[in-house]
């Protein structure tokens, strides 16, 4: 289904030919050094055949005909922490790292607009803004680390996004480099351009239409305050009426986040955010804006979660106490190396009214494999993410298994009437199941698209789109299980 | 003497397996690592560097290829990775592993291992030989012999390391056997000297000691100590290191104090480490442990304990610049900040980065003068964004670091231990 790639110049020639062209320092080659961009945030891997570094959009078209020139395909990366293996080279390759392309090049804080280059870490940018008043909305738990480009790829969100919108509603201007060097310029600052939705399109295309150079983003007012809720319950059950609840009352918080007890434990561990140990449930609540009326809202949240048999409830006194509360969630995941060596995370989102049903579906396929599972969730926008914990060292077969579970878990949320990715991404982690979700129409649909920006295939192969050679195992595996 | 083929390490051990596996490749701390930063490859990031160790581990990689030895190397051990880490990878004893397998399994020139030899052998653990050596280098300033060696082969890196020394001259005069407390007795402790401390720095350690007598402390002296061997660990003699800590705990352990105090970031961080570093030796282990429990920095005891004897006013604007040891290695962040706050007339202003390594790092501005100059020259800028008269931190490194580096920009700042500091504010009493 997916354009078959053929592989195009390897080794020593595409070296030379790199280096040649853009000069030694922005080209790694040895084998030491590639192996060191096998890897991403999740459980993937695979070697390139080479890595650029570029310095300017310049550097990436040049890059980009010579590729096309030489059949190489090329993976974009900003910094690695891409949860479905996005930034893993799977055909070989190139691996354009985007690391120093980082700069902020315009902070225009009258027209609530920043141009940045691709390689921007998230919070540099919000940082810069702030002595304007203003922010950069999007905020994944990544966000000391993820790049703007990978955001942009991804059409990240993250616990604040409920309210604001995820990354796409935040972009306002693109420059591409599409894989044959061209180089395309789309929307601008102005709100609005005509015809296609062509941002719409390249936000959250993981890489797979072209390589983005440059991105004009949308800065936010910062809220005049906030309040921050932490309400433990005994049960996810409890807990998840309690979502329901305070979404049903009509209020509208920036963000309403849960986590197991597993998670907590490892959280604890990890930050201390002063979770307490013995609750089966812990919930985030925050409201922000003016701060007129930000207290009642506040009492009301406590009040529902009290109606619905919250045990104990805190509420950040201080900025560093909400810190505090944030830092806990934020560094969840990562936080699961106090577990387990490895973890793998899903993605699913269901409708929020689901949430006890499937969760404890989630349970049971736990236990039928024997792994632990911990539950850290985006609960405002029933957005999943079940981690499980496994130990790789102990070979392949338990990977395998681990992604059996996993695709298991996925299944059950699109029982549920929800889908397969919420915000992490398709990639090369869940593209075998895609078709679980779409039918064969509706991905060629997409590959058209796909094709007309890269009609040669090079942008982030075997990415999205099922492979036939990756996917044979998944569908054998998948007619067994069903 | 023989000077051996290898590092000095007769048998180093590499990075720990379990400590390895604690790290899940999320990336949340590449972007307080200094020299991702400067670089932005992934070798020269605290997961890139883990995984290279890993590839050692699993086969894939020799120990004795040269890019493990550069990337490993290349890196600050200024532990600013830990503080990010959400899953407790503690990288300073993974770097520090790494590099002991490296000096085990790789040829070092003939000239490099007679600076090893020397410079870990023959001159940190003897400070009367370090003292002789302070003032020579001071008398070298003096007579500009850095401007002399500069075209010479070698004469850059021996200039560079002129322009550490400081201007004022060394004093190794030594300190009394103990200082008494001042009014009621509210603590009792060791003074742990140090090697270069005690051989050019001995007017901190003197005022640490009256600091802290000011407040109710008697402090002992004891003469009876050795290099702490911070700078063994973090080049990868982890041999000779836990010779010197023998050698410290048999002498020092006996002593009925509340502390055994510190004032160099860089030797708390590893005499608090001391247990780890003897952890398979079980004659030792459980001393050490013990010893190690002991440890504190005096600015972290001088702020649990709290101040008795308010200080004299100061008229100045102060930042604060941490020693990477002292926040990242010890976590003491807030306490150094607290006393500066206490002192009248002092206004305090953060410092941006204050979290960022100098590029001192031990001896990496003798290793690797060019990175190490890049982080100065940010490091220098952004305290020339604070208009502090006095820029205060904790470590003799940091010090002579921070100083050259003020003194090539021709800013007028000064730079100060947070104990003389204290010291001159209760002087203006
Ligand atoms: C601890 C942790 C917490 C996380 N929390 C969240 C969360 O709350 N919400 C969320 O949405 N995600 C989350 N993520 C996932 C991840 O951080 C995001 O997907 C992030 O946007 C990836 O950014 P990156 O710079 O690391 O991109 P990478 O991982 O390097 O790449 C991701 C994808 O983007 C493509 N790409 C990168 N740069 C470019 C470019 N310039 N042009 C074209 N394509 C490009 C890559 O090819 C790849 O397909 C989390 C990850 C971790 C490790
Ligand atoms: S933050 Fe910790 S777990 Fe994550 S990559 Fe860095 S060292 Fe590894
Ligand atoms: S110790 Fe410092 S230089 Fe070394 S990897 Fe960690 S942050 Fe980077």
């Amino acid at each position: 289904m997916a354009t078959p790639f053929v592989a195009g110049t390897r080794g020593a020639v595409l070296h030379r030919g790199l280096v040649d062209l853009l000069g030694e320092e922005q080209v790694l080659w040895q084998k030491h050094d590639l192996q060191l961009y096998e890897y991403d945030g999740a459980v993937d891997t695979a070697t390139p055949d080479a890595v650029v570094i570029p310095r300017d959009t310049a550097d990436v078209a040049n890059l980009a005909r010579f590729c096309s020139e030489h059949n190489v395909p090329l993976v974009p990366r900003g910094a690695g922490t891409g949860l479905s293996g996005g930034a893993i080279p799977v055909e070989g390759g190139v691996v354009v790292s985007f690391a120093r392309m980082s700069r902020i090049l315009e902070l225009d804080a009258a027209n609530l607009r920043a141009v940045v280059q691709p390689g921007l870490v998230n919070l540099h940018l919000s940082t810069a803004a702030a002595p304007h008043g203003l922010y950069f909305v999007p905020d994944p738990s990544s966000q000391k680390a993820c790049t703007i480009g990978g955001n942009v790829a991804e059409n990240s969100g993250g616990p604040h996004t409920l309210a604001y919108g995820v990354t796409t509603n935040h972009v306002t201007g693109l420059e591409i480099v599409l894989t044959d060097g061209t180089i395309v310029r789309l929307g601008g600052k102005a709100h609005e351009s005509e015809g296609y939705d062509l941002i719409g399109l390249f936000v959250g295309s993981e890489g797979t239409l072209g390589l983005i150079t440059e991105i004009t983003v949308r800065l936010s007012p910062l809220p005049e305050d906030k309040r921050t809720v932490m309400a433990a319950f005994p049960t996810m059950d409890l807990a998840s009426e309690a979502v329901s609840a305070i979404i049903a009352s009509g209020l509208v918080p920036s963000a309403i986040e849960l986590m197991d007890q597993l998670a907590t434990v490892a959280v604890e561990a990890s930050v201390g955010a002063g979770y307490p140990l013995d609750a089966g449930a812990i919930l985030l609540a925050e409201v922000d804006g003016p701060r007129d009326g930000l207290d009642d809202h506040r009492a009301r949240i406590e009040e529902l979660c009290r109606a619905n048999g919250a045990t104990s409830i805190r509420v950040a006194e201080t900025a560093l106490e909400r810190d505090r509360l944030w830092a806990g969630r934020k560094g969840a995941f990562a936080a699961m190396g106090r577990l387990a060596p490895d973890y793998y995370v899903q993605d699913g989102v269901i409708p929020r009214t689901r949430l006890p049903d499937v969760l404890r579906r989630i349970a049971e396929v736990g236990e039928r494999y024997g792994v632990r599972i911990a539950n850290v969730f985006h609960a405002g926008d029933g957005n999943l993410h079940p981690l499980i914990l496994f130990d790789g060292s102990l070979g392949p077969d338990v990977l395998r298994q681990v992604k059996a579970a996993g695709v298991e878990i996925l299944r059950a949320c699109l029982d549920a009437g929800g889908s397969i990715t919420g915000e992490h991404g398709v990639g090369m982690e869940k593209n075998c199941e895609l078709p679980l979700q779409y039918g064969p129409d509706d991905l060629a649909a997409m590959l058209h698209v796909k094709r007309a920006f890269d009609p040669a295939g090079l942008a982030n192969p075997a990415k999205i789109f099922p492979t036939p050679s990756r996917c044979r195992e998944f569908s054998l595996h998948a007619a067994r299980s069903v | 003497m023989t000077i051996p083929l290898h590092g000095l390490a007769d048998h180093g051990e590499g990075p720990v397996s379990e400590l390895i596996s604690r790290c899940v490749h999320c990336g949340l701390c590449l972007p307080t690592c200094p020299t991702y930063a400067l670089l932005g490859v992934e070798m020269d990031s605290p997961r890139g560097r883990i995984r290279l160790m890993k590839n050692v581990l699993d086969g894939r990689l020799e120990p004795d290829a040269a890019g493990y030895d550069d990337h490993i190397y290349k890196c600050l051990d200024c532990r600013a990775c830990e503080t990010a880490c959400p899953s407790g990878v503690e990288f300073g004893k993974l770097v520090e592993g790494a590099r002991a397998q490296i000096e085990r399994a790789r040829p070092r020139s003939a000239f490099a291992r007679a600076m090893r030899w020397l410079v870990f052998r023959q001159l940190l653990p003897h400070h009367a030989r370090l003292a002789v050596l302070a003032r020579l280098g001071h008398l070298s300033k003096r007579l500009r012999i850095g401007t002399l060696v500069r075209p010479l082969p070698l004469g850059r890196r021996l200039a560079s390391l002129l322009d550490l020394v400081p201007d004022r001259a060394p004093s190794a005069r030594p300190l009394p056997a103990s200082v008494a407390a001042h009014g009621a007795v509210r603590g009792r402790v060791a003074l742990f000297q140090g090697c270069v401390m005690r051989a050019a720095f001995a007017g901190t350690n003197l005022a640490t000691a009256r600091v802290l007598a000011r407040n109710g402390v008697e402090v002992l002296v004891p003469a009876a100590q050795t290099c702490c061997g911070a700078l063994h660990v973090h080049a990868g003699e982890p041999t000779d290191a836990r010779e010197l800590a023998r050698r410290n705990i048999a002498s020092l352990e006996a002593l009925d104090v509340d502390a055994f105090i510190v004032n160099a970031a860089g030797c708390g961080a590893n005499l608090k480490e001391y247990g780890w570093l003897l952890r398979e030796d079980p004659d030792w282990r459980k001393r050490a442990e013990r010893f190690s429990g002991l440890v504190k920095d005096a600015i972290e005891y001088l702020a649990e304990l709290g101040l008795s004897a308010i200080p004299g006013s100061l008229d100045a604007t102060v930042t604060y610049d941490d020693p990477c040891h002292l926040l990242h290695g010890q976590k003491v962040r807030d306490q150094p900040r607290a006393l500066l706050r206490a002192i009248p007339g002092v206004r305090f202003v953060e410092l941006g980065e204050a979290d960022w390594c100098c590029g001192s790092a031990g001896i990496y501005n003798v290793t690797q003068p060019d990175l190490s100059r890049q982080l100065l020259h940010r490091k220098v800028e952004h305290i020339r964004r604070t208009g502090a008269d006095l820029v205060v931190t904790a470590n003799p490194g940091c010090e002579m670091q921070l100083a050259a580096g003020l003194r090539a920009d021709g800013s007028p700042a000064s730079v100060i231990h947070l104990m003389d500091l204290l010291e001159r504010a209760y002087g203006a009493r």
